[in-house]
């Protein structure tokens, strides 16, 4: 398969680390957050922390959408998924996601009409079919899936759509960057940047991040995107921004894309799980659109979300601890069980230590 | 009050769970406890294997077959991979008010044809309509009946050193259905794999008495199958990823739909623990026959990680390979 064959191949993936090893200093710890989801799979997938020296670190970052999505956003969504005339339509991680009393996977088998989609058109087909009913999805992730979001509102507007609306829980990640670099228990000494985000809205919004002396490349999602891409870290003369994920990442990023979100979005804070609230780190309908904005059609009246306080997802997120270290993971929390978001989404840093893990291996004896 | 969710069905940990802690605990006995696809029964001098399965998959027609073959070949290989001659099948119907005559005349007849071709008879059944909305188009319950001719089956044979064979590429009814649920076209030849083994598997046995285990990988895949099999057990099972089999098509739907080959469903193949002496002759049995040509050896039973299954990744690196959790689900970014 074109693209994906030539990124396993072995011999490559082998000189790769052959040079890693060439590269490093022995005397030093490297300290790298893959800021991606999507990136953390990958990378455990494929087994990628075996292949490199032992000071080289990989820390998982904030970048599973549903992982940081607070428990207030899956509360509104089981409010408004009781409505009788709402089918709600989302991204299939969001089912078990539990929210501070129940999950949507629980909602749909006590009678809720909740559907799987693989993208916001879909929704808004679904909308269309239905015309009986109110379609809501649920408009979560960053800069990757906002714009298709945006287009979908965009559509619903110019083909006269009016029983489509979003439940706007978007997220933009440079902000989040700039709280974690700001942190100074997290000691990163480079980010693997996120691809397809990157794709959005390239390079330029990163540029804060050399100049706090963090070395970065925008990296692809193949064991040896990410091989080459840490290479490329270790060889920073400079802190700077490079682009290994060059097939699809473009300085500029993709302006089509920009402009869609900026025609329906506006920045406003965000809470981040496990983070906290993050100014201008998330994105509302604007009072142009509100007709396709759920928040505002439903207003959905939930109890004060409840977080489980043994769970230690939020420091998870940020990379200031890693699963094992928490009292729950693989006893109360598992990914039937789920306690916190980052073991339920398939791409949560607690879901793929569970199920690519090595400790678990290495238990086992 | 807890529910059953989708998720209780979807073959993996939360199904063992439910099977464990309701059906064993409460219908307990020996022959269930073992959690055979066939319960072994002796009756008389003889032994028998005896096996069921219901079938509600949607769409009920798909590439390469429908529910009614599939219903046909799903029993008659639960009852093969026992070690079992399949004999005698029944076919329940469960059907909803206001189906076309004409789809139920094609499933029968497409059911009749697959239990020809398998060599066994359909010699009772049940038909049950239900008001619209009670179930989907229709449901099919088969049980079967099939004499045991090889008696040696046992995860407890099992040693350190076994070889594990899968019999073909693995997902394609996954994909198959996918490729008509999602609307997805991922490259050419969609075919489910939906075939009767009981013919390829007799053959295996006439070539080797050290097979040590079978079971046919159908929901929860090949990763929730022999993680089904080192449960508990004094050994690990190590695969290969780069010996898999896995078709061109399928891995573009698994790269598009964000799954792992590991997990999808196949309903005509089955995963062996063999002696290693004898792997390589059965290795040729096995791909002389149509439903076996892409056979391969996946990987070896080991005395390291005891009650796992793990990978050696195509990347070089090692990775756990667990049961199926939850359904599998579409990624989001």
């Amino acid at each position: 398969m074109k693209y994906i064959d030539e990124f396993r191949d072995r011999r490559l993936i082998d000189k790769v680390a052959r040079q890693i090893r060439g590269a490093v200093d022995e005397c030093r710890m490297y300290n790298f957050m893959e800021v991606c989801g999507t990136h953390t799979m990958a990378i455990f997938r494929y087994g990628i922390r075996d292949i490199l020296p032992d000071n080289i670190r990989l820390i998982s970052g904030p970048g599973c959408p549903v992982c940081v999505t607070p428990n207030e956003f899956i509360d509104k969504a089981i409010e408004i998924s009781r409505r009788d005339d709402v089918i709600i339509a989302t991204f299939g991680d969001m089912f078990r996601v539990p929210g501070s009393r129940s999950s949507l996977e629980k909602e749909r088998a006590a009678g809720a009409s909740v559907k799987a989609v693989y993208s916001s058109i879909d929704a808004l087909m679904l909308a269309k079919r239905n015309q009986d009913k109110e379609v809501v999805f649920l408009g979560i992730g960053f800069e990757t899936t906002a714009p298709t979001v945006a287009r979908s509102i965009l559509l619903a507007k110019k083909d006269k759509v009016s029983n489509y609306s979003v439940l706007c829980g978007h997220k933009t990640m440079p902000e989040a960057l700039k709280v974690l670099t700001g942190d100074p228990g997290l000691a990163i000494d480079g980010f693997l940047l996120p691809g397809h985000v990157s794709a959005v809205i390239g390079a330029r919004p990163y540029e804060f991040l050399p100049r706090r002396g963090k070395r970065c490349v925008i990296t692809g999602f193949e064991p040896l995107d990410i091989l080459q891409a840490i290479l490329m870290l270790i060889m920073q003369d400079r802190p700077r921004i490079e682009i290994q994920y060059t097939r699809i990442i473009s300085k500029e990023g993709n302006a089509l894309a920009r402009r869609a979100m900026d025609r329906v979005f506006e920045k406003c804070p965000s809470e981040w799980r496990g983070i906290g609230r993050i100014g201008s780190s998330g994105l509302r309908i604007k009072k142009e659109f509100a007709h396709f904005d759920a928040g505002s059609r439903f207003k959905p009246k939930i109890a004060t979300p409840k977080e489980n306080r043994a769970c230690i997802c939020g420091d998870v997120i940020k990379g200031l601890k890693t699963p094992p270290e928490c009292k729950l993971f693989a006893g109360a929390c598992t990914p039937e069980h789920p306690v916190g978001s980052c073991m339920v989404s398939s791409e949560g840093t607690c879901a793929a230590y569970y199920k690519y893990s090595v400790q678990r291996l290495a238990d086992s004896v | 009050m807890e529910k059953i969710t989708l998720a209780h069905g979807s073959g993996g940990t939360l199904m063992h769970g439910l099977i464990d802690s309701t059906m064993i605990r409460k219908l307990d006995n020996p022959i269930l406890r073992q959690k055979k696809d066939s319960a072994i029964l002796r009756i008389g001098k003889a032994r028998i294997a005896f096996t069921t399965d219901s079938y509600v998959v949607s769409p009920i027609f798909f590439p390469g077959g429908d529910i009614g073959s599939l219903a046909v070949h799903g029993t008659v290989n639960d009852l093969s991979v026992c070690g079992a001659r399949p004999l005698f099948l029944s076919l329940g119907l469960i059907i909803e008010e206001g189906l076309d005559k004409n789809i139920l005349d094609k499933v029968i007849r497409s059911a009749g044809e697959a239990a020809g071709r398998a060599g066994v008879d359909i010699v009772t059944g049940d038909t049950k309509v239900v008001e619209r909305g009670a179930c989907d188009k229709i449901f099919i319950n088969t049980s079967g009946v099939g004499d045991v001719y090889y008696e040696k089956l046992s995860v407890s044979e099992i040693r350190p050193g076994d070889v594990i064979i899968a019999s073909g590429t693995i997902g394609e009814h996954a994909r198959a259905i996918l490729s008509q649920r999602e609307g997805i076209e991922f490259g050419s030849g969609i075919k489910t794999d939906s075939a009767p083994l009981n013919k390829l598997i007799r053959k295996v046995f006439s070539a080797s008495d050290k097979v040590r285990f079978m079971r046919d990988p159908t929901r929860g895949g090949v990763a929730t199958t022999l993680n089904e099999i080192t449960a508990s057990r004094p050994f690990g099972i190590c695969l290969e990823e780069r010996a898999i089999p896995v078709s061109n098509g399928v891995r573009q739907a698994c790269e598009l739909l964000g799954f792992d080959p590991l997990y999808l469903a196949c309903e005509g193949r089955f995963l062996m623990v063999v002696g290693r002496k004898d792997a390589a002759g059965v290795l040729n049995v096995i791909r002389g026959d149509s439903c076996g040509k892409k056979a391969a050896i996946i990987g070896e039973v080991t005395k390291e990680h005891k009650g796992r299954v793990y990978l050696n990744t195509a990347a070089g690196g090692k990775r756990l390979v667990d049961m199926l959790s939850g359904e599998q689900l579409p990624r989001i970014c």
